[in-house]
């Protein structure tokens, strides 16, 4: 048996949806996505796709761990289909009050991944496209006293150690840790592989272990370090003046002296 | 423990050894904080033999600059740095700590937050104080709504966007500056290797005034060479939507989106991109924003301030030949 690889994903509505569909409530301080699927946080799939590929290469067991209430099927059954081998799910409604919070969230994980007790990499999102913190992946690290590099644009394992491309601004560095380790995975990993129609049918009576705030040795008190304390949608849309001419040559030159008149450029 | 005191902002240098753009609008942001609330402004500069980066953080407003000095902080080593982080903030806290929402800024911060048990807020577009304390706000969802966030414990911290802040006017009288000797940890378990510099750096996406950025319609990689002319006539830099860099047409360090780099340029060029929402989370702040697209019911418009309806092949050579003549009158 390979390495047990941990991946840690979270349900967010689709980023994808256009901005319509994330309706903001001032009032009550959240965003009510409407008419939007529920997808796993496209990172958590980028770090899913990582694991997936490591486990092609040197063999691993994947569990998909998540934190959360109500998970959509659909989300955890694509998962599975993929190349994910177990599920463990942290399910409540004082789960859900701690979602929002990254340090009650790392706390939560933490706890589960303690009971399992039998891990040699997590990878998480870089961020979740719902908070946009990311903050969880380094506080879990922090909090099960393991070493995390950030930002994994490449995952590869070389014996007992894990070997990470880190993305830097113009370019990445390499960096190495000893297993066990955390790794926080960006975009630039890879699209989620799409699973087979067989590999859907095979993933459908797969078994999952759901556990409750009772069955962990979770401590939330660090929950409401930071708060918000107001919300607003974003006033995005412009009025756009629309440059017009006989020929698409002559809109480009009156682009141009358009805005060199108006002194943008 | 010692009580919080003073407003720090951490630095950061680019190649040439000078602090970055974003770590003098901290400074601005930070002067601003400081004196909004009765208090002094720190720059805090972890690394080894940058005169002249010391020198400048303390003619940029900083009251103080610290210089925690060794050789084993001359490049970001996620551990060592923190851990020399955490064992100054806890001699010396301060009331709030800023840094750049950078790749150091998004691995340091979170590090100490959970060491130190710091509320920590991240990607800030503004702040602000009131009631004594500071205000926060960031986009949430990606960008579909703005979060206005504040921390409850004694020393908060916030990673800040670039452009959000105004670098302050360099003065004559310059601020203290220590040097302050450090403990080095014995170790990392981080082994740092090689570094690979994959696009130039003269003019860094988030830092670019201009950025000049191709989407899905531009067909290939060659049309991103005439982006790189209009680019450069106006010291930007080129960027580009998911689709050309998922397609190999341009490198990924051009990215713009949720997904990639978030920019917030004077002006942002959007040359055959249609608008996904995780490409206007990325750009939605900038300046003044002009598009070029062929399709009129594009989003892009709706988001634009100036916009051609055409075919970028033949719009945009004769926007950037007109645009040279201008500018060079």
């Amino acid at each position: 048996m390979g390495l047990n690889i941990i991946v840690c994903a979270k349900q967010v509505p689709d980023p994808e949806g256009p901005p319509s569909s994330f309706e903001v409530n001032e009032a009550e301080r959240k965003v009510t996505p409407r008419g939007i699927p529920p997808v796993i946080n496209p990172f958590d799939e980028n770090a899913l796709e990582a694991a997936i590929r490591i486990k092609e290469s040197v063999g691993a067991e994947i569990t998909l761990l998540s934190v959360g209430k109500g998970l959509s099927k659909a989300v955890t059954l694509k998962a599975v289909a993929t190349g994910a081998d177990a599920s463990l799910l942290v399910e409540g409604d004082a789960v859900e009050a701690a979602l929002f919070d990254p340090y009650a969230t790392a706390e939560l994980l933490a706890a589960a991944i303690r009971k399992t007790d039998r891990y040699d990499l997590i990878l998480c999102g870089r961020q979740a496209a719902d908070t946009n913190a990311g903050l969880v992946g380094l506080g879990l690290a922090q909090l099960l006293g393991i070493p995390a590099i950030t930002l994994a644009q490449k995952v590869e394992i070389s014996g007992d150690r894990v070997v990470v491309e880190r993305a830097l601004p113009d370019g990445y560095e390499v960096v190495e840790a000893p297993l066990p380790a955390l790794v926080t995975v960006s975009g630039a990993v890879g699209d989620l592989r799409y699973p087979s129609l067989q590999a859907i049918k095979a993933a459908k009576d797969f078994p999952q272990t759901t556990l409750g705030l009772a069955d962990l040795d979770a401590d939330l008190s660090g929950l409401g370090r930071v708060e918000t304390v107001a919300l607003a949608a974003p006033s995005r849309e412009r009025r756009c003046t629309l440059v017009e001419g006989d020929t698409p040559e002559e809109a480009g030159k009156k682009l141009a002296l358009l805005l060199r008149q108006e002194k943008v450029v | 423990m010692a009580e919080p005191q003073g407003i720090y902002i951490l630095a950061e240098i680019n190649d040439t050894g000078s602090p970055s753009s974003l770590t003098l609008e901290l400074l601005g942001l930070g002067k601003k904080l400081a004196s909004d609330m009765g208090s002094r402004l720190s720059a805090i500069l972890l690394g080894s033999d940058i005169p002249v980066a010391v020198q400048e953080l303390a003619r940029h407003g900083a009251d103080e600059v610290l210089f925690l000095d060794d050789p084993g902080l001359a490049r970001y080593n996620p551990e060592i740095h923190s851990e020399v982080m955490a064992g100054f903030l806890q001699t010396r806290p301060p009331l709030a700590l800023l840094a750049g929402h950078t790749s150091m800024g998004q691995d340091l911060l979170p590090r100490l937050a959970f060491s130190l048990g710091y509320g920590l807020v991240t990607d800030c577009v503004s702040l602000k104080v009131e009631g004594g304390g500071v205000l926060f706000t960031r986009p949430i969802y990606g960008g579909n709504a703005m979060a206005t966030q504040k921390a409850n414990t004694a020393t908060v911290m916030a990673t800040v966007r670039a452009r959000v802040g105004e670098a302050p006017q360099p003065s004559e009288a310059a601020g203290a500056v220590s040097a302050l000797a450090v403990e080095m940890p014995a170790q990392s378990r981080l082994e740092l290797k090689g570094r690979e510099v994959l696009t130039a750096r003269e003019c860094p996406l988030e830092e670019a005034p201009v950025v000049v950025s191709g989407g899905r319609g531009m067909g290939g990689g060659e049309g991103f060479e005439q982006l790189r002319g209009l680019a450069g006539l106006l010291g930007g830099a080129v960027g580009a939507s998911r689709p050309p860099v998922d397609s190999g047409w341009a490198p990924t360090t051009c990215q713009v989106g949720i997904t990639g780099k978030v920019v917030a340029p004077d002006i942002y060029i959007a040359v055959a991109i249609s608008g996904s929402t995780q490409h206007l989370s990325g750009m939605g702040e900038a300046g003044k924003i002009v598009a070029i697209n062929k399709d009129p019911e594009a989003f892009i418009f709706k988001v634009s301030d100036y916009g051609v309806v055409g075919d970028w092949k033949q719009v945009l050579p004769a926007f950037t030949a007109a645009l040279k003549e201008l500018v060079q009158d």
